[in-house]
């Protein structure tokens, strides 16, 4: 048990941190509240560097957590920052004079929560069975349903919080359905195990369909996480009901657990047999139907909104299915420990939430930086004129919206050509097709969104917009946009390690990388 | 050497942004001259003997597991639309010194951001590089038209984009396509654009068929052919003067650009089989759009449409597969981006004294402006072929090129799919040409003097810092005479260029004529030896 926690102090280092927040967050020294966010970015700071030191753990895809976790830090400390100080009301009022009372502090509660759903999504990678799996994915999820409650004041939040929670419940329960069927089927929980009966049931006849229909269940409960369609309904209502940081945070966080768990799920039915053969058809099918559905239904609803939020919320919709064209591509590539790393799925899927994560980050907080009458930007023209009045911002927004287009020579070129060669390797040709037609379909509004700033000159709407007051939220959209441009040039580092990140544990090959010995680790499991 | 063409703009485009807005259009000027200048040095180290082969190579590894690696690189082909670009920058900011008073630093460094973009493409040896910066170019050419546009920008703009972006993404998946069969051939990436082309041409027929279409996708709407135009005449007409001139000069002939060097030689068989169906869209686009600009009263409007008319014989050229065909087109993509690119100069002229562009109010300019009708009427008639000037080359060597192609002349064997009959059509196309460009300077430089009433042209005049005199002025006459001195070389001296894309146009035919019929292509490679 014990060398099972030694993998896990990057998580470990974020729970401290979050004790340490409830108690700073309910000091009477106003001081000590507002350090918060300073202790919360030095815990992220330590788990990172904590989480790039790990020795890998004994998973079926060892490497994920060396990728995935520190990635996450990277994309924490940035949302960290685009926070700011989400709730100022109740700071406010004790400026104002209002006496402190510690119950009605919840600046520290928030940072905790944003912590643990942080923490969640590291603990997916290192799940080694269903139980942890499953735990850990709630765990990012739970704490999400409270931050869009408490991060506005409005009413639209708390009806979104409600919303978000019973649809994240009632999928939760069709993942952990699923996992029982597969547990049924397998007689196990854990993921290598699960793997291994698989293969024994692909060489003696086909794998059982209780298996396939327990690994669909989970599929489709996990579409809830990632806004796939048909369990995509919550999303822009939710989006649009939060406050535009947790919004950022909760079209990251929550979509890269879903994908992490999707991809170690995947993983058990990962090409079965000894000659690798493809993936047991119904599974392709389904994420292929999903894949498709996805893209096209998030395009086609996003081109029709006029509120940007709502429009992120649907293009992110949208980004889901691409990444689904990966997992597709994944499922059909055989022997991926192999192949080149610009040809395999997982690790396309990565590298494109790595940068979704930055690109979609910055365009949601020029939209948290910019205010008019002390409320958040909604529509498109309240950005119109954007270039004259605040150059900055404009920028930003159109070197985010174009990069999440796809545009060359932005970062979003490349991680769509990575899906995309994954995919062509895979022999998806109409899937490509599609998905190229999606893009061109999302430049629709992408480009709307990049481009109202300039085209138009400021009306009276835009002439009421300000820059708010934080400080960090600036900074923080400034780096995803430099994000956006400068990756270009650590395309090749980054896409190399998101295949490592992806390559199947073999039972036999020892792997040089690991510093725990294998058979401690197996011992240690039974 | 070609880098630093690269680095040239990019660092007047640094200048631009760190300079106040006033000194923009001097530096942008500067630095496309500049560039101009280096322009003529490269052509001067370039070696003409060898003329089909890469020259001023230079390659940075960029992305490793992907095989991609910044390599720039020039044929004369590409060296003469290097050339082309070069020469037109600053002829365009020229043009635009009065024309803009608004946000004059973003546009000066939307048109250099420009300009790296396109000579990229033209210098790009690498198939990514090219595609990177073929798309690329949509961003500087979205902002110059939606910010700087007229009346209907916003939408003009936008269909301007999302069609040649649609097109272009399938145009990607079919180069991922040849990549990926490469690398399972050698299981390494690569995107070298020799080595992919030997890959692609190895395809089976109906692989060919199938990346051709994807092809095409991409290349088609740029050029545009027939029943994909339909963004062309939207984006000209709305956009400002700086961008039509480099639109139909320069981008417009990316497509053409794309066609000749990826489509041709990486689906020769495909390439060979469809030709005649190519041919028949060039031809309807010809005609058909021959017949739009008949009726055109916005003479903007009318301009792009012939740019659709003419693109119809350059790619028909394309199809005729042989050498008088093929290196007409090449001819046709320089000369149609002097006149026609002149021609967008001197209407804006027009425009920026009377903000019209509508023939029902405009007449008989000649009586204003002798000097600019002067230049007009030069413009116009090597936009129609008038013999002695640089439109009839080409125009005579596509239509030769479609009615040679497949005849045996002289005792010769002529190579191509196509005939006289495709000839004969194109042909009434030059007629038509003839009757609408006339009409058009019948109306507009000849004719009842009319101008829009000066209480409307008032109005607008207010925001003008700059009074312009009647007539054209001196700077304006500088930004035309380069290009009527070219036409003027180009119509009397054809074989300056001819001569120098001889040989890279013929190894692409060869190529395809190798592939797609192996009797014929022996005959051929003796022919090509004993001259």
């Amino acid at each position: 048990m014990l060398d099972r926690v030694a993998i896990l102090w990057p998580e470990i280092t974020l729970l401290i941190t979050v004790m340490l927040l409830m108690l700073t967050g309910t000091s009477k020294d106003k001081d000590l509240r507002r350090a918060g966010s300073w202790i919360a970015a030095m815990g992220l700071f330590i788990a990172f560097v904590l989480a790039v030191r790990m020795p890998e753990p004994d998973t079926l895809l060892p490497g994920l957590a060396g990728f995935v976790r520190p990635a996450a830090c990277v994309v924490g400390l940035l949302l960290l920052l685009g926070l700011g100080s989400v709730d100022t009301r109740y700071e406010i009022e004790i400026d104002g004079g209002r006496r402190f009372d510690p119950l009605d502090a919840t600046q520290g509660e928030f940072l905790c929560f944003f912590l643990l759903s942080l923490a969640g999504l590291m603990l997916c990678t290192t799940a080694s069975d269903l139980i942890w799996l499953f735990l850990a994915l709630e765990m990012t999820s739970l704490p999400t349903y409270i931050m869009v409650a408490s991060g506005r004041s409005k009413i639209a939040a708390q009806e979104a919080a409600v919303k978000y929670f019973f649809l994240g419940a009632a999928a939760a329960a069709i993942f952990l359905y699923g996992f029982a069927m597969l547990y049924g089927a397998t007689g196990s929980l854990h993921l290598i195990d699960i793997r291994a009966a698989l293969e024994a049931q692909a060489a003696s006849g086909g794998v059982s369909a209780l298996a396939i229909l327990g690994l669909t269940l989970a599929i489709i409960g996990i579409s809830f996480k990632i806004a796939a369609v048909p369990m995509h309904f919550y999303t822009a209502d939710v989006y649009e009901g939060a406050a535009t940081p947790v919004t950022a945070f909760l079209a990251f966080v929550p979509k890269a657990a879903g994908f992490v768990v999707l991809m170690l799920l995947l993983s058990t039915a990962l090409h079965l047999g000894e000659g690798g053969q493809a993936w047991p058809e119904a599974l392709r099918v389904l994420l292929w139907v999903l894949a498709a559905l996805t893209m096209t239904v998030g395009n086609a609803l996003a081109m029709w909104q006029n509120r940007i939020k709502r429009v992120l919320a649907y293009s992110s919709i949208a980004h889901s299915g691409y990444m689904l064209v990966g997992m597709v591509a994944a499922m059909e590539a055989s022997g991926s420990a192999a192949d080149s790393p610009t040809t395999n799925g997982f690790a396309a899927v990565l590298f494109y939430l790595v940068v979704y994560g930055l690109t979609n980050l910055g365009a949601f907080l020029v939209l948290a930086c910019l205010q008019r009458r002390g409320e958040e930007l909604e529509t498109f023209d309240d950005l119109e004129g954007l270039w004259d009045r605040h150059g900055g911002y404009a920028t930003i927004m159109a070197l985010c919206a174009l990069s999440l287009m796809g545009l060359p020579p932005l970062i979003g070129f490349f991680a769509k050509l990575f899906l995309f060669t994954s995919a062509i390797r895979a022999g998806e040709y109409t899937l490509v097709i599609i998905a190229g037609l999606n893009s061109a379909a999302a430049a629709w509004y992408y480009l709307r969104l990049a481009g109202v700033g300039w085209v138009k000159r400021p009306g009276t709407a835009a002439s009421e917009v300000e820059r708010s007051p934080s400080g960090g939220r600036r900074f923080a959209a400034g780096l995803s946009a430099i994000a956006a441009v400068a990756l270009v040039l650590m395309t090749a580092r980054l896409i190399t390690a998101g295949n490592d990140a992806v390559r199947l544990r073999t039972s036999d090959v020892v792997d040089h990388h690991a510093t725990l010995p294998d058979d401690t680790s197996t011992a240690a499991r039974h | 050497m070609l880098l630093t063409l690269l680095l040239i703009p990019t660092l007047t485009a640094l200048a631009i942004m760190l300079r106040p807005a006033r000194h923009a259009a001097i530096i942008a000027f500067i630095g496309s001259m500049v560039a101009l200048v280096w322009a003529c040095l490269v052509w001067n180290a370039f070696d003409f003997a060898d003329s089909a082969s890469i020259q001023l190579a230079a390659s940075w590894t960029w992305i490793e597991p992907m095989g991609l690696s910044f390599s720039l690189g020039v044929d004369s082909v590409s060296l003469m639309l290097v050339m082309l670009t070069a020469l037109l920058i600053p002829l365009s900011v020229l043009g635009s010194w009065t024309a803009i008073t608004e946000r004059v630093r973003e546009f000066f460094l939307w048109l250099i951001i420009l300009e790296i973009a396109m000579l990229a493409v033209f210098m790009a040896r690498d198939l990514l590089v090219f595609y990177l910066a073929f798309e690329f170019t949509l961003v500087p050419m979205f902002f110059l038209i939606a910010v700087y546009g007229s009346t209907n920008r916003a939408r003009a703009s936008i269909i301007f984009f999302l069609y040649t972006f649609t097109g272009s993404i399938i145009t990607l998946v079919g180069l991922l396509y040849i990549a990926w069969l490469q690398w399972s051939h050698t299981g390494h990436w690569t995107f070298d654009i020799a080595t992919l082309t030997a890959t692609a041409a190895s395809m089976t027929a109906s692989q060919q068929a199938w990346v051709l279409l994807a092809l095409c996708c991409g290349f088609a709407v740029k050029v545009p052919l027939f029943p994909v135009h339909t963004w062309l005449p939207l984006a000209h007409t709305e956009a400002p003067t700086a961008g039509s001139v480099i639109l139909a000069a320069v981008l417009l002939k990316l497509g053409t650009y794309g066609l000749y060097r990826f489509a041709m030689p990486m689906c020769p068989v495909a390439f060979n089989e469809y030709a005649p169906l190519i041919a028949t869209l060039c031809i309807i686009g010809i005609i058909y759009a021959a017949l739009v600009c008949w009726v055109q009263r916005d003479v903007k409007r009318l301009i792009a449409y012939s740019s659709v008319s003419h693109l119809g014989f350059c790619v028909l050229g394309l199809a005729a597969i042989n050498t008088t065909g093929v290196s007409g087109s090449i001819m046709y993509m320089i000369n149609h981006g002097l006149s026609t690119g002149a021609l967008f100069l001197c209407i804006g002229m027009v425009y920026e004294r009377y903000h019209t562009r509508s023939m029902d109010e405009l007449g008989g300019m000649a009586r204003r402006m002798p000097v600019w009708t002067f230049f007009t009427v030069f413009f116009v008639m090597s936009s129609v072929g008038l013999p002695g000037l640089n439109g009839f080359v080409g125009e005579f060597l596509t239509i030769f090129g479609a009615f040679t192609s497949g005849q045996p002349l002289q005792g010769l064997p002529t190579t191509g799919p196509l005939g006289p009959w495709y000839a004969a059509f194109a042909g009434t196309g030059m007629i038509l040409a003839a009757i609408y460009l006339l009409y058009f300077t019948g109306h507009l430089v000849f004719g009842q003097y009319h101008v829009p009433d000066a209480s409307r042209g008032g109005g607008h005049d207010h925001a003008h810092h700059h009074r312009l005199p009647r007539d054209l002025s001196l700077r304006e006459v500088v930004v035309l005479t380069p290009l009527a001195i070219l036409c003027v070389w180009l119509g009397v001296q054809p074989d300056a260029i001819l001569s120098r894309i001889e040989a890279p146009v013929n190894q692409v035919i060869a190529a395809v004529e190798t592939a797609s019929s192996q009797p014929l292509a022996a005959i051929m490679t003796e022919d090509g030896e004993g001259h």
